[in-house]
């Protein structure tokens, strides 16, 4: 039975109930939040979009109609048409698999780099923790969009490029992150419990220490979406990330410029969409945090 | 013997952040899959060219001496040739530099002389009006791409209600007018006395400046707004309260004074962070600035053009960054512990 009181209960008698009940409080803390559950609401819907884009689309997004470029919106196209004649609205709807690729993949990789990193940098200590670091900081030291274009120049324009260059220029803050949270339990008892019993470090780090920084390293990540959104647009918008003809948003505004001040719409368009996702993220972001980690919570 | 040790270790962190960066440049110069000697000599060189100038580049040398010999011309100031303009980069930089320095520093000032007093006046009204209006902005400010904004502006500003100057520093028909003292056209043409031009170059910088300022004045009022906060739950603002003192003097003498250190740093990162933000709008504005120069190189696979500058943003960058931040050091006794 999943009853409410069965999910708040005091003393949970196995290890799921423990687990459902915390993940229950969580879920009722969000859901008081406004500001949270409109981020959420954003994110689920750009899920969808992307999960379902053939079908929501009205139009193509690659086959355009040449007698038909550069129409202002209409009921026919809700954002108009773009200069080789392809319904605008269905090119963002498009886009929003690509924009949601970007973001996950990033994520995938640059958490699971950082949080190594800062973990095991906070566990051993000593020299390792100085040399891992240091590198952590002059990386953070050093301006992401300016590093994450050098990094493209030299990989190459397209979209898996980009992906990595920002991958490489967004670990270094969930090392710091993972590496503050460890230093906070890195002699406590358990940990001393765990090796008495034979486990090796790679266990104890990936088993033990590694688990408890998750709730701030996802916390993070929610909150640098909206940035890692907003430099992958960036790049496209230079031409560096998705290449035509590939309806990512950047790259669509960019294509829009020539038309800007007499086809206004063009360029537009897709920038609300890239507003309203990262807005989604950064509200969502905030919840997540309150609830997650209230030690981060900002003042007021 | 503590100050001594501080400044130290402060010159050391800075001087490893700079090898950092240049190991950063150097093995992205190494990466690119151009053959540099090819790049040189062109591809219809014969082969004995091509090995002459092989071995005169030192491409055969291990990577430590070449590391050693690129931080070295480094230092010497030497940044290569530019393909694209056949200057050196060196030379093209200090060209370009100061159109962006004028459009940072002009959105700086705007940042900072709104985003100051918003920020305090938000927190003496937490929750009311203002504090949700900062709330709003400092959210724009993380949502916004700054090349859309630059284009609505644009579009709005420029191409419907005619209120600024288009794209460029300054209008065509005044272009090379004012001679080059500073480089900062608003400066050159002020010193000149020339006042058509100082219009013109005016209505050209005040909207991407505007757009830069606003990012900086989204993260400086938010972050006013939390120290500000954090001051007025003090004991002594309740003190100073109950003595009666006005509200005016507690929030600017009293509760002000004590976080403008703290200021000096959110200050110095927004600047570094314009100073960054300024590749995108200069791209958007056609800007002749840093940022310009360096989509340009990009697009033309000029690489010596996009390390030199990538590794000048990069110093600047550091430099701001660690600079505002031993200040904040050397002027807070508390910092120092």
């Amino acid at each position: 039975m999943m009853t409410r009181a069965w999910l708040l209960a005091d003393d949970p008698e196995t290890r799921m109930q423990a687990r459902l009940g915390q993940s229950y409080r969580l879920a009722r803390a969000l859901s008081r939040n406004p500001l949270a559950m409109v981020g959420l609401t954003i994110i689920v819907l750009l899920l969808l979009v992307a999960a379902f884009a053939p079908w929501l689309a009205p139009y193509s997004a690659v086959q355009g109609d040449l007698a038909n470029r550069l129409q202002p919106p209409s009921a026919a196209h809700w954002m108009g048409t773009d200069g080789l004649g392809r319904d605008i609205l269905s090119r963002v709807i498009h886009g929003a698999r690509i924009t949601l690729m970007i973001v996950l993949l990033v994520a995938v990789i640059a958490a699971p780099l950082g949080l190594l990193i800062g973990t095991v940098a906070a566990y051993f200590g000593g020299w390792i923790d100085r040399i891992l670091m240091g590198l952590t900081d002059i990386f953070l030291s050093l301006p992401r969009l300016i590093m994450a274009l050098a990094f493209v120049a030299a990989l190459g324009p397209g979209i898996e490029n980009a992906v990595i260059a920002i991958a490489i220029t967004a670990w270094p803050v969930y090392a710091r992150i993972a590496r503050a949270e460890v230093l906070t339990f890195r002699n406590a008892e358990f940990l001393d419990a765990i090796r008495m019993q034979g486990a090796s470090s790679v266990r104890i780090i990936a088993l033990h220490v590694m688990p408890l920084c998750m709730s701030s390293t996802i916390v993070r990540v929610t909150l640098d979406m909206a940035g890692i959104i907003l430099t992958a647009a960036g790049l496209g918008f230079l031409g560096l990330g998705a290449q035509p003809p590939l309806p990512e948003w950047g790259a669509m505004i960019s294509r829009g410029r020539s038309f800007i001040l007499d086809q206004w719409w063009v360029a537009t368009m897709p920038g609300f969409a890239i507003v309203i996702v990262s807005l989604g993220f950064c509200l969502f972001g905030d919840g997540l945090r309150d609830v997650l980690d209230p030690k981060q919570r900002s003042r007021g | 013997m503590t100050r001594l040790f501080l400044v130290l270790s402060f010159l050391l962190t800075l001087a490893v952040t700079f090898l950092g960066l240049l190991a950063i440049t150097f093995v992205i110069g190494r990466v690119v899959p151009i053959d540099p000697v090819l790049a040189v000599v062109g591809d219809r060189a014969s082969i004995e060219t091509y090995q002459a100038a092989r071995a005169a580049m030192g491409v055969d040398d291990p990577l430590p001496v070449q590391f050693a010999r690129y931080v070295w011309q480094v230092i010497q100031g030497d940044l290569g040739m530019s393909v694209s303009t056949g200057r050196a980069v060196a030379e093209d930089l200090a060209r370009v530099f100061p159109a962006t320095l004028e459009m940072a520093t002009l959105g700086i000032i705007i940042g900072v002389v709104i985003g100051v007093p918003m920020g305090v006046f938000a927190a003496a009204r937490q929750g009311k009006w203002v504090d949700q209006v900062i709330r709003v902005i400092g959210l724009a400010g993380y949502a916004i791409p700054a090349f859309w904004l630059g284009l609505v502006g644009l579009v709005l500003f420029y191409a419907k209600l005619r209120w600024v100057g288009g794209p460029g520093r300054i209008d065509i028909f005044l272009d090379g007018m004012v001679p080059t003292r500073s480089g900062l056209l608003l400066v050159d043409s002020a010193l000149d006395l020339n006042g058509e031009a100082f219009r013109s170059a005016f209505s050209h910088i005040v909207l991407p400046a505007t757009i830069l300022g606003f990012f900086a004045l989204a993260y400086i009022a938010r972050m006013t707004r939390s120290f500000m906060l954090e001051q007025l739950s003090h004991e002594y603002i309740i003190t100073a309260r109950v003595k009666g003192v006005p509200e005016r003097i507690i929030l600017w003498r009293h509760a002000f004074r004590p976080i403008r250190v703290q200021l000096i740093t959110v200050i110095g990162l927004s600047y570094a962070g314009l100073l960054e933000g300024s590749v995108m709008i200069e791209t958007v504005f056609s800007w002749p600035g840093i940022g310009n120069y360096l989509t340009t190189g990009l697009l033309n696979a000029d690489m010596n053009a996009v390390l030199g500058a990538t590794l000048v943003i990069g110093a600047v960058f550091v430099g701001i960054n660690k600079g505002s931040d031993a200040l904040y050091r050397f002027l807070d006794p508390r910092a120092r512990a």
